[in-house]
């Protein structure tokens, strides 16, 4: 059944929600730490888990994967609730920390690449 | 009532489904511009994203709000389509199906990229500030908090009491560095080896703008979105969790 697989999904997300704000309450802050990635761990570890004891079926599998695939016309849909106007009002110490920041961060990308990957 | 009214309010009762609507459009738009201009050289994602953007740009234009294209009726629906509770849910869902081993290997290096993107941010943001004049240590250090992200930001100017300038500074500092990551990873990707699980989640963990990732990987490669997605996730706790205490702590060494 479709709803098997969303529901999975679901409880997935509800879990590492829960763990990261744990987390962040057990460090002293109020904020989520890491919870969408718990959550997707915990998807990552039950799917390589179930997988080999017994088979979540391909229709169960569906409910994951139309979430999957409508991801990019979500992020579409972020983009366009974005505040744009705002991002540019900060003016040229805004513009010139978050550029200098991308900038440098992308040059460390190869860097950090090449370590440890003999 | 005539049939533009009714149109309005069936249009804004079914906001989710008007979004959907709208998205489809869009990326229709998008898939037709790359196909056309650019052989599908162009991505046609990423051309949605921007044409996502300019349209948001457009949306605080004429409201004046913050949430771009949603803070106008029509379009609210666009608010709960894109917004943190669906697109997170996307994102887990494509972890489905990564392969153990593949985060594995890249483990390591993806949690050094972590600390050391929370740090370099808020360095660079540091820097910025000081170099235009600011010279105590709450500013400076809320405007480098921003830099790491928009959460960061308001997270420790209100713990460190910056004034409410500074924070939404630091807000648009994050805002731009969002908004370039979207923009210009697809661009980039070849020329830092952005192509696979490895360097992806390297990517997430130095980036670590969750919106900025998630588009970016989006418009360059989807299979990569769950590895950049997943480290990306644990950057903003870190910065909430260093910038208030360690960073803060840093800069008074310098600043009042």
């Amino acid at each position: 059944m479709v709803i098997y697989g969303v529901a999975l999904l679901a409880f997935c997300m509800l879990v590492g929600i829960i763990l990261g704000e744990l987390l962040g309450r057990l460090i002293g802050i109020e904020a989520n730490i890491g919870g969408i990635g718990i959550a997707m761990l915990l998807l990552i570890f039950l799917s390589n888990y179930l997988k080999k004891s017994f088979n979540l079926g391909e229709i169960t599998e569906r409910g994951i994967h139309f979430w999957s695939a409508i991801y990019i016309p979500i992020v579409v849909a972020m983009a366009a609730k974005q505040n744009v106007m705002g991002a540019l009002d900060g003016g040229f110490i805004a513009l010139l920390a978050g550029g200098i920041a991308v900038f440098l961060s992308f040059l460390l990308i190869p860097l950090l690449s090449k370590l440890g990957n003999k | 009532m005539n049939f533009l009214d009714l149109l309005e309010s069936v249009l804004v009762k079914n906001g989710l489904i008007t979004a959907f609507v709208f998205v489809g459009v869009v990326v229709w738009v998008s898939y037709f511009l790359s196909d056309k201009f650019s052989d599908g050289k162009f991505h046609g994602s990423a051309i949605a994203i921007m044409l996502g953007l300019v349209l948001a740009y457009l949306g605080g234009f004429i409201t004046g709000g913050k949430n771009g294209l949603a803070d106008i009726t029509f379009f609210s629906g666009i608010g709960l389509l894109g917004g943190a509770m669906i697109r997170d849910f996307a994102i887990v869902a494509t972890a489905y199906g990564v392969r153990l081993e593949e985060l594995k290997k890249a483990g390591a290096a993806g949690i050094l990229s972590l600390f050391i993107g929370v740090i370099l941010s808020f360095f660079v943001g540091a820097v910025t500030a000081i170099a235009f004049g600011y010279s105590d240590a709450v500013s400076i250090t809320t405007i480098g908090a921003g830099t790491v992200t928009f959460v960061v930001g308001p997270v420790t100017g209100s713990a460190l009491n910056a004034s409410s300038e500074v924070v939404a500074l630091s807000i648009a500092a994050g805002l731009i560095k969002s908004i370039l990551v979207m923009v210009t990873t697809p661009f980039v990707a070849k020329y830092v080896g952005l192509n696979n699980p490895r360097s992806a989640m390297i990517f997430g963990g130095l980036m670590g703008t969750n919106s900025g990732v998630a588009a970016g990987l989006a418009a360059t490669d989807p299979k990569l979105v769950p590895y950049g997605a997943m480290t990306a996730t644990f950057y903003t706790g870190l910065g909430c969790l260093m910038a208030p205490s360690l960073l803060y702590l840093a800069v008074t060494i310098f600043y009042v």
